[in-house]
C-alpha cells in the first residue's frame, strides 16, 4: 500500500447549524508525518474545525466542503464508514481525560477494545499489546495502572492513557485538542514530551490544537492561526511567529506572557488584544477582526480579505511583515 | 466494596428499627385502647379488659413493643382478632397475587420502556422522537384505574377473550391464575412504562452529551454502538434508581388495580383490615411492607456500588 502524500486535505470547510456558521470556509493540507498547529482564541472555531474533522460533530452541527484523508473525502462518509476509520487511520485525543474517559469501565478494557476494534486480534494479544503500549507511555506499574478505573490515576496518568488510545493502531493522523490545558503546570511537559516521541515512532501527521504558542513553536513545522471561524494566516512556524503579517497573530505573540513582559511589581508591560472576540451570530462585515485591529482602514469594514497564497500567507488587507522583517 | 456494603447494611438495620418504632407508637401510643378500638362503641369495660388481657395489651408498651419485634424476628407476625387467622398466613396467602402483579407489571415496564426511552433519547428533536415524547406523557396522565378499566372493556367484554375481573387460585387452575393476571398486569405495565420512559430518555439523553461517549466514537465506535455500550451503561444509575423507587411504589400502589379487577391482593386486605380495626394485622402487615421497602433501597445501594466503582470506593 503505498501512502498517500498528504495526510489530510482540508478544502473550504464550512461548519453550521444551520443559523450561525462556527468555521467559515478553512482550507489547509497536512502533509504526511507533517505537524500543524492551529491557534486561536475560545471561540475561535479550532475545535469545531477537530471535531468535523473527525465526523464527531455536536447534534444539529453539519460540515460542507472536503475532507480528503487516506483517499476518501471524509465529508462525505456514513458514520459507520467513518467509525472504521476513527481510531484506525485517524485519531484524537481530548482535552480534559477525566471526563474523556469512560467511568465505569478499566483503562486497560477502554485501549484494549480500540486494538481488538480495529485488529481483530483475540482478547490476549490485545491485553498484551495494551500492557505493551502501557509501557510505552512510561506509566509506573502498568499491570497495575491497566485495572485502574479513570477515577483512580492522576491527571497525567490519564492523559497518557488517553494517547495510548489514540495512538493503539499507528494512525496516519493524530488530532490533539488542547492535550496538556487541562494539565498541572508540572505535568504538561512530560505529556508533551511523550506526545512528541509517540506521533515520532508511529510517523503520523499530527494537527496541535491550543491557545498555547510556545507548544506550536516546539512541537509543529507549520501553524495556522484562526479567528471567527477563518484561517487569518498560516505558514510556517518560524516565518509566521518570528514576522506576523496579521495583526491578530500579532497580537497573540505580543500577549505571550514572557519572563521580559511579566514584571511582579505591577507595571506590567504585557500587552492584550483590545475587545473581545464576537459572537458567532453577529460577526462584524468585512474583516471579522476589523473592530480590534489598530491598522483598520475603511477597506477591512466593508470587504472580507483573502488568504494571498497557498503555503505562506496572510488575510489582511495592511499586511504588517515588511515592516517586522526589517527588524534585526 | 467490603466496607461499603457494611456500612449500607448498617444503615438498612437502623431504617428499619426506626420505622418499627414509628409504626407501634403511631397506632399503639397516638391510637389509643387497642382492644377498645377492636371492639368497639358498644363493648363493656370488662369485655375490653378481658381483651387486652388475653393480648397482652394491659403490659406496658416498651414491653409490648419488644415482645412484637421479638415475635416478628422468629416468624410470628401476631393473629387475627376475630377470625384468631395468623397474620403470616393471610399475607403468604395475598402475596401469591401482589408479587406476581408487582413484578410482572414492573418488568413489562421495564421491558417497554428501556428500547423505547433510548430510542426516544436517539431520535430527539426527529418527529418520532418527539411522538414518542407525546405518547408517555399521555401514558402519565392516564389514571391506572382508567387504564385498567378500558382494557377490561376492551379484552373482556367485547372481545370476551379473557376475565374482566376475579382471581382463580394458582393451586385450583395455575391457566386460570395466569389468565387473571394479564390485564390488571398489562394496565400496571402500561402505566408503569410510560413514566419510566420519560426517565430513562432524560437518562440516556444525559449521558449522550458526555464526553467519553465522544471518546468512544473517537476510536471506532459508532453513534449506536457508544449509546449502547457506554452511553446505556452509565445510564444504568439514574436508571436504577427510579426502578428502586417504582417498586417502593407498586407494594401500595397496586390497590386501585386490585380494585378494578377484583383480586385478592395485599393491597385490598389491608384496608379491609383497616376498616375492620384489625390493629395487629395491619401494624405487623404495614411493618413488612416496610421492611421490604427500605430492603429494595439497600438493594439499590448495592447496585450503585456494583455499577459505579467511584462509588464503591468512595465509601
Amino acid at each position: 500500500m503505498s501512502a498517500p502524500a498528504n495526510a489530510l486535505e482540508v478544502r473550504d470547510l464550512v461548519v453550521t447549524n444551520g443559523e450561525v456558521a462556527a468555521v467559515r470556509g478553512v482550507s489547509f493540507t497536512i502533509p504526511a508525518g507533517g505537524r500543524m498547529g492551529l491557534v486561536g482564541e475560545s471561540g475561535s472555531g479550532k475545535s469545531m474545525t477537530a471535531l468535523a474533522l473527525m465526523g464527531l460533530l455536536p447534534m444539529g452541527w453539519g460540515a460542507q466542503g472536503s475532507v480528503l484523508h487516506d483517499g476518501v473525502d471524509l465529508v462525505t462518509q456514513s458514520d459507520r464508514a467513518l467509525s472504521s476509520r476513527r481510531g484506525r487511520t485517524l485519531s484524537m485525543v481530548f482535552q480534559d481525560p477525566l471526563s474523556s474517559l469512560n467511568p465505569v469501565r478499566r483503562v486497560g478494557d477502554q485501549i484494549a477494545w480500540v486494538i481488538r476494534r480495529h485488529t481483530g486480534v483475540d482478547r490476549r494479544e490485545a491485553e498484551r499489546q495494551t500492557l505493551d503500549l502501557v509501557r510505552q507511555m512510561k506509566l509506573p506499574r502498568p499491570e497495575q495502572i491497566v485495572r485502574a478505573y479513570p477515577h483512580e490515576i492522576s491527571g497525567g496518568q490519564r492523559q497518557r492513557i488517553m494517547i495510548a488510545m489514540a495512538l493503539a493502531c499507528y494512525p496516519q493522523l493524530i488530532i490533539a485538542d488542547e492535550p496538556t490545558t487541562a494539565l498541572d503546570v508540572t505535568v504538561q511537559k512530560q505529556v508533551l514530551r511523550l506526545l512528541n516521541a509517540a506521533v515520532k515512532e508511529r510517523n503520523s501527521a499530527l494537527l496541535m490544537i491550543t491557545h498555547d504558542l510556545p507548544i506550536i513553536a516546539a512541537m509543529c513545522d507549520s501553524v495556522a492561526v484562526m479567528y471567527a471561524g477563518r484561517i487569518v494566516e498560516m505558514g510556517p512556524v518560524g516565518e509566521v511567529f518570528r514576522t506576523p503579517r496579521h495583526h491578530y497573530t500579532r497580537g497573540l505573540l505580543e500577549s505571550q506572557p514572557t519572563m521580559d513582559n511579566i514584571a511582579l511589581d505591577g507595571s506590567s508591560r504585557l500587552v492584550s488584544i483590545p475587545g473581545m472576540v464576537p459572537p458567532l451570530h453577529d460577526l462584524p462585515a468585512g474583516c471579522a477582526f476589523h473592530p480590534r485591529c489598530p491598522a483598520a482602514s475603511e477597506r477591512c469594514r466593508s470587504a472580507m480579505p483573502e488568504l494571498d497564497g497557498r503555503g505562506r500567507a496572510a488575510a489582511c488587507w495592511h499586511p504588517a511583515a515588511a515592516a517586522v522583517e526589517a527588524a534585526p | 466494596m467490603t466496607i461499603y456494603v457494611l456500612r449500607k447494611l448498617a444503615f438498612f438495620v437502623g431504617a428499619v428499627l426506626v420505622a418499627s418504632l414509628a409504626i407501634f407508637l403511631l397506632i399503639r401510643g397516638a391510637g389509643g385502647n387497642v382492644a377498645a378500638i377492636v371492639l368497639g362503641k358498644d363493648a363493656t369495660a370488662d369485655a375490653i379488659n378481658a381483651l387486652a388481657h388475653t393480648y397482652g395489651l394491659d403490659r406496658p408498651l416498651p414491653v409490648q413493643y419488644v415482645d412484637w419485634i421479638m415475635n416478628m424476628l422468629s416468624g410470628d407476625l401476631g393473629q387475627s382478632f376475630r377470625t384468631k387467622e395468623s397474620v403470616a398466613d393471610l399475607v403468604t396467602d395475598r402475596l401469591s397475587v401482589s408479587v406476581p402483579l408487582a413484578l410482572s407489571g414492573l418488568l413489562l415496564g421495564l421491558i417497554i420502556a428501556i428500547p423505547v426511552g433510548t430510542y426516544a433519547a436517539r431520535n430527539v428533536g426527529r418527529p418520532s422522537g418527539a411522538l414518542l415524547a407525546l405518547l408517555s406523557q399521555i401514558g402519565v396522565a392516564v389514571p391506572v384505574f382508567w387504564a385498567g378499566i378500558l382494557l377490561s372493556v376492551l379484552f373482556g367484554v367485547r372481545l370476551g377473550w379473557l376475565p374482566t375481573g376475579g382471581w382463580t387460585d394458582w393451586t385450583a387452575d395455575p391457566v386460570g391464575a395466569v389468565r387473571s393476571l394479564v390485564l390488571p398486569v398489562l394496565s400496571l405495565g402500561l402505566i408503569m412504562a410510560a413514566v419510566l420512559i420519560r426517565y430513562i430518555r432524560s437518562a440516556v439523553l444525559d449521558v449522550m452529551n458526555q464526553d467519553y461517549v465522544r471518546t468512544a466514537r473517537a476510536v471506532g465506535m459508532t453513534r449506536t454502538q457508544a449509546l449502547l455500550q457506554v452511553g446505556l451503561r452509565n445510564a444504568l444509575l439514574p436508571i436504577v434508581t427510579i426502578v428502586g423507587l417504582q417498586i417502593a411504589e407498586l407494594i401500595g400502589g397496586t390497590v386501585i388495580i386490585e380494585m378494578v379487577f377484583s383480586l385478592p391482593g395485599l393491597s385490598r386486605m389491608i384496608l379491609a383490615n383497616v376498616a375492620a380495626r384489625e390493629v395487629i394485622v395491619v401494624q405487623s402487615t404495614v411493618m413488612l411492607i416496610i421492611v421490604f421497602v427500605i430492603f429494595v433501597n439497600f438493594v439499590v445501594d448495592l447496585l450503585y456500588g456494583i455499577l459505579d466503582p467511584r462509588i464503591r470506593n468512595s465509601a
